[in-house]
Order: structure tokens, then C-alpha cells, then sequence
């Protein structure tokens, strides 16, 4: 069988990524271990066997009924006091105590995933494979140099410890099931509470932007000139009700904050446009964007890689172009 | 408060790449080489923490004899000395093999009496993005360990200047760390010693200055011998992704080919009413 480790946002609801994560593990019949399969299957016709969730701390209903429409069949539900301040050792060693001795467990591949996965696979004395984007015959397929090339790697082991790279595979709803909830007694180990979160900020978010749900992006980058050149572009995230992502060069120089970055080591956004302003489309900008369903490119150099990936392009100089834009929109409306 | 951090050589990648002749690496020969950027990050963070406190700053590598290049880059801009932990072709080691190695010298320096209250790395490294040493590392020396930091502040209750520097098991006291989570800024306190892997964004690193970069050329570099491959890396082979031809429509060029755009834009439904 397959446990995925579910993340929910401050309001109860599973996260885009962990839907992401549970239709990869629902719908890739090959992600079980070698002799694994045979001896977990437990819905009939469903060659993965099934799909389960690990949720810790609150599960509201809504959550249940989201992870029914995915194909969730059994949720297991981790809570205890000791586990409503974050921390990975004790939240790692809850699902450890519950996982099944063969199969797969994964998480999606953000920064909670990728660490818990990690801390359980120490403790299962498993290898953990990271950023996995696709399983099939040939084993494990994972993204490594930032997306610019894929490892193929098989691992050892009845119990396979994998993250699955964002944007891996769009989430799907099935047949609704109505998933068995199992709650469990607990032990936590005063050890493992030692670095547990003390508070949180929440003003300063990371995704204070809405970055990684925006429908529209505007990205700028080395282009703009200068700290002071974002006016344009601000204007066309507004006229969008978008958010605003930018190259690591200019959270490099200062000029935005890094929560705005997009990229291998930002954000990874699947935005329906994406309108890159002066980027050049370096490979760890890409890592960011590949999800996004229609790229829009506007550079000085028609030669940019940027161009040449994008579906839509004009070429010209950012702040002319964008105030042009702006103005045509603002046209239209009136 | 005396710190090590570990950094790794990576192929400094802007465009598309070809892959080596067997196929299970990157061929690195028109590719010049740099440190994984949360690494950098963390050299910064350690700098910063090291001042603050009156302690050094040591980078460590398992590398290539280049590798010394990143170790000498990380002294040019501040921290004090080096190790490299010499390996031809680290790729043959998976992460658990890179933590048990990191592990074994920080074992080996506190008994030459050269112990460290904090070990930092960066979350991932650029090429195998693997999120793990630091984690196994951790839990190897028996340390706690945070991933995904980006500010540290040392606590002001006594861990200072050289805080169990005479003490082969590390230091004392704590600091205060604040990372990224989902709902916003963590913030922990952590006992030491510590593992802390760092994520960047949370501070810019500098620049190396003149003086800097006479001084990295004189560094002291310790080297250990490559370790004997471990539980090795379960990589079959690399494959690359399909290149796919460009399907750009221009739409224009200058200011006269914004309505074009704006047609686009409605055409997908983004402008808001
Ligand atoms: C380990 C690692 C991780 C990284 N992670 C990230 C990441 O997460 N995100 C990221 O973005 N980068 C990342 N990078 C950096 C990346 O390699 C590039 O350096 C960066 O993306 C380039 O930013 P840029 O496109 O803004 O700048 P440049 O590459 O300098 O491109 C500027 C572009 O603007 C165009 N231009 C200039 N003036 C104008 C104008 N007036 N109007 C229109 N166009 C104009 C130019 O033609 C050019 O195409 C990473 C690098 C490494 C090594």
C-alpha cells in the first residue's frame, strides 16, 4: 500500500501539492517495492493497492471529503497534544510508529515533506529518494541539477521513502470514496520535542503574495534596471489581480524579497500565464515554471532562451512594453 | 562559537547540458564550478553568527583536489579555514556515505581539539537535490537538527565567545533560529550543539574583498584521505529531457504589439473585470 503524507493550509484544506502528490501515488501502478505489492493489495483493481493518508493534527470534515474525492480509502489521523507545535523529530517518528513495514510512503516535495521524509527514512534505516517525477519498469525516475536532467535510480529496500517533485502531475479527483478514519493512541518521546517550534509569525509568510496560487504571474527580472523599476509591472499584477515573481538576480541585488523568487530555489508555480519581463530564462528559473500553461515572454534580446520557450512573445523594451499594456487594458475597460 | 560548515562543488549550470560519455553523469568539461547556493547562504550565516560571537568558521568538503577552490572562495569572503575530504568522484557516495563521512571528522577534529558548537549546511545541494546529509549527519553525532533556516541569533544566556571550546562533545548554550514554514516564520530555540541545514533568502552573501582573497590563498586546508565507498548511490543512469522546438509566436515588436498581448490575456479569461 501507499501512505501519503498529507498537508493541510491554516483553513483545514489539503494543500494543492499533497492533492499533487496523492493522485501520483493513486495513479502509478508501479510505485511499490518488488514483492511489496502482492501481499498489501487491498482494494481489488487497484493494481498500486490502496492509497492512504497520513494527516497530523486537526482533520475538519472538509479535508476527509476532499481526500475522498482524490481516492483517499483509509485516513490515518495523528494528533496529540504534542504534536500541535511543529516538530519534525516527534511529527516523523508519530508516522514512523503507524507506517507499514512495506510499501511506499511519500510526501509532496516542499519544505515539510522533504523533511519529514527524510527524518523517516533515518529511522526506518531506509534510503529516501527526492523529487521523484515519474515510476515505471525501469524504476524511479527524479529530477536532479535543478530539473535540467532526470536520475533513473532504482532503491533497495520493502519500504521506498519518496518526495514527489511539485508540479509532477495535475491533481485529480476519481470515483469519491468515503475514507475509513483511524485514530491512534500516541507516544511522544520528550527527545523528539526538542525542536519544536517555538511561535510563528504568520505576517511574514513566506507565500504572503499568493505566489503559488496566483492564476497570473508577472516575473521580472535583471531587466527592470533597477530597485525603483518595478512601477509597470506592478501596475499589470494589479490590473491581473495576480502576484509578482522574480529572478534570483534581482532578490540577489536586493531588490525584492526572496519569498518573491521563482525558481529551483524559490517558488514553483503553475500560474495559467506566466509574463516574463527582462528574464533571461536561466535552467533554475525554468525549474520554477514549468507548470505554467501559457508563457509569455517580453525581453530586448529575441535571441533569450526565454523567448524561445515561451508560447507568446514581443520583443522590446520591458517598461515601454508594459506601460503600453497597461494602457490598453485600462482602454478596454472604460 | 565555532562553526563548521559544509559545502559542496557543484556545476555552475545556466543553459541546457550534454551528459558524460557513460551516461550517468554531466559532462562538466565547458562548465565552470561554484557552491550550492543555500551553501553560500550558510557560510554567510556562519560568518555573521561567528563575529557576533567571537567564535571561527571552518568549511568542510568532500570533493575533488578543486573542490579547495569553493573552500578557498568561502575564506576570501570570511571563514577562517578548510578541510577537504578528498574524493575523486563524490557522486559515487549517496547521501547516508557523505553524512557518515562529515560525521567521522568532526569526531576526528574534537579529539584533535577543534570541536564545533554548530555544523551548517544548505538544504540541498544545486546538482542531486538530495535534502538528506544534514538530516543523517544529525542523527549520526546525536545532535538536533533544523532544515529550511535562514536567520540565526546566538541566545544571550552564556553560549559567547567560545563556548565549549574546551569540550570534545561541543558547546553550550543555544541560539535562536527562524525559518520558513507554511504558515509563515518559524521560530525555534536550539540547543547546541546543533545541525542546522539552511535554506536561502534570509541573507544576502557578500562579496570577497582584496584583502580577503590574499588571505584564502594562504588558508590552512586540512585534508583527509576519500573515503571508502559505502552504501553507494542507487543511480542507474541520467536522462535528459526532451528538447522541445520553439513554438514562440511573436506577437511584435515595442509598445505596438501590446494589444495583441491584452487579446491573449482575455483570450485565457486573467483580467480582472
Ligand atoms: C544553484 C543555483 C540556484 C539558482 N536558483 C535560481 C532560482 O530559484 N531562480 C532564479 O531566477 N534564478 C536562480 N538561479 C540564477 C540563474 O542561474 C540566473 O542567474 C538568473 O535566473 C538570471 O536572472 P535574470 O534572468 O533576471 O537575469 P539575466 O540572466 O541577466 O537576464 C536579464 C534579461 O533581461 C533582458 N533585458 C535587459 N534589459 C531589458 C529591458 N529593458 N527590457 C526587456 N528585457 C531586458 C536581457 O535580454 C536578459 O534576457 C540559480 C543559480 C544557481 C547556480
Amino acid at each position: 500500500m501507499t501512505y501519503v503524507f498529507v498537508e493541510t493550509d491554516t483553513s483545514g484544506d489539503v494543500t494543492l501539492t499533497s492533492a499533487e502528490a496523492i493522485t501520483f501515488a493513486r495513479t502509478n501502478t508501479h510505485l511499490l517495492p518488488d514483492g511489496a505489492a502482492a501481499t498489501s493489495r487491498r482494494v481489488a483493481g487497484d493494481p498500486s493497492g490502496s492509497t492512504e493518508g497520513v494527516v497530523v493534527g486537526e482533520l475538519t470534515d472538509d479535508a476527509v471529503a476532499q481526500l475522498g474525492r482524490l481516492g483517499v480509502s483509509v485516513i490515518h489521523h495523528l494528533e496529540h497534544p504534542d504534536l500541535e507545535d511543529y516538530s519534525a523529530a516527534a511529527w516523523a517518528q508519530a508516522i514512523v510508529d503507524i507506517a507499514p513495514e512495506s510499501g511506499t510512503l511519500l510526501a509532496s516535495g516542499t519544505p515539510r515533506g522533504m523533511e519529514l521524509m527524510a527524518h523517516v527514512a533515518v529511522r526506518t534505516g531506509q534510503a529516501m529518494a527526492a523529487n521523484i517525477v515519474a515510476c515505471d519498469d525501469d524504476g524511479l525516475l527524479r529530477q536532479v541539477f535543478g530539473g535540467t536532467a532526470f536520475e533513473r535510480l532504482r532503491l533497495d529496500g520493502d519500504l521506498h521513502v519518496l518526495t514527489i517533485a511539485g508540479h509532477a502531475c495535475n491533481p485529480e479527483e476519481t470515483t469519491p470514496v468515503t475514507p475509513e478514519v483511524y485514530d491512534y493512541d500516541l507516544t511522544i518521546a520528550e527527545a523528539d520535542l526538542a525542536t519544536r517550534v517555538q511561535r510563528t509569525e504568520a505576517e511574514v509568510a513566506d507565500d504572503a503574495s499568493g505566489l503559488t496560487s496566483a492564476r497570473a504571474v508577472v516575473g521580472a527580472g535583471r531587466g527592470v534596471g533597477s530597485e525603483n523599476g518595478f512601477g509597470e509591472v506592478l501596475e499589470l499584477v494589479d490590473h491581473l489581480g495576480g502576484a509578482l515573481g522574480v529572478s534570483r538576480v534581482v532578490t540577489g541585488l536586493g531588490w525584492r524579497p526572496h519569498s518573491e523568487q521563482v525558481g529551483q530555489t524559490g517558488s514553483r508555480i503553475s500560474p495559467d500565464v506566466y509574463i516574463a519581463c527582462g528574464i533571461s530564462g536561466a535552467i533554475q528559473h525554468m525549474a520554477g515554471i514549468e507548470g505554467a500553461k501559457t508563457l509569455v515572454a517580453i525581453n530586448t534580446d529575441a535571441e533569450a532562451t526565454m523567448v524561445q520557450r515561451a508560447d507568446y512573445a514581443i520583443i522590446g523594451d520591458l517598461h515601454e512594453v508594459v506601460a503600453a499594456v497597461n494602457e490598453e487594458i485600462v482602454r478596454r475597460k472604460q | 562559537m565555532n562553526i563548521l560548515v559544509c559545502i559542496k562543488r557543484v556545476p555552475d549550470i545556466a543553459g541546457a547540458v550534454t551528459l558524460d560519455d557513460a551516461g550517468t553523469g554531466i559532462d562538466e568539461s565547458g562548465l565552470g564550478h561554484t557552491m550550492s547556493s543555500h551553501e553560500e547562504c550558510a557560510v554567510e550565516l556562519a560568518i555573521q553568527t561567528a563575529a557576533a560571537t567571537g567564535g571561527t568558521v571552518t568549511v568542510l568538503t568532500v570533493g575533488p583536489a578543486e573542490a579547495v577552490e569553493q573552500l578557498r572562495a568561502a575564506v576570501a569572503v570570511g571563514a577562517n579555514d578548510g578541510i577537504l575530504i578528498e574524493a575523486a568522484d563524490p557522486s559515487v557516495f549517496g547521501p547516508e556515505d557523505i553524512a557518515q563521512v562529515i560525521g567521522d571528522v568532526v569526531r576526528d577534529r574534537a579529539e584533535a581539539g577543534q570541536s564545533f558548537d554548530l555544523v551548517l549546511l544548505g538544504n540541498d545541494a544545486a546538482d542531486t537535490g538530495d535534502f538528506q546529509v544534514g538530516i543523517r549527519l544529525a542523527y549520526d553525532l546525536e545532535y538536533p537538527v533544523l532544515t529550511n533556516i535562514q536567520m540565526l541569533t546566538p541566545a544571550e544566556d552564556g553560549s559567547g565567545p567560545g563556548a565549549g571550546a574546551n569540550s570534545t562533545a561541543g558547546g553550550s548554550g543555544s541560539v535562536e533560529a527562524r525559518g520558513i514554514g507554511p504558515a509563515g516564520t518559524e521560530i525555534f530555540a536550539l540547543d547546541l550543539p546543533a545541525v542546522v541545514a539552511v535554506q536561502e533568502g534570509g541573507v544576502d552573501p557578500r562579496y570577497p574583498s582584496i584583502t580577503g582573497r590574499m588571505k584564502a590563498k594562504k588558508a590552512a586546508i586540512v585534508e583527509y584521505d576519500a573515503p571508502e565507498p559505502g552504501t553507494g548511490n542507487p543511480r542507474i543512469r541520467l536522462e535528459l529531457p526532451e528538447v522541445k522546438a520553439s513554438a514562440v509566436t511573436i506577437l511584435g515588436e515595442g509598445p505596438d504589439a501590446a494589444p495583441a498581448l491584452v487579446d491573449v490575456l482575455e483570450e485565457i479569461g486573467v483580467i480582472r473585470p
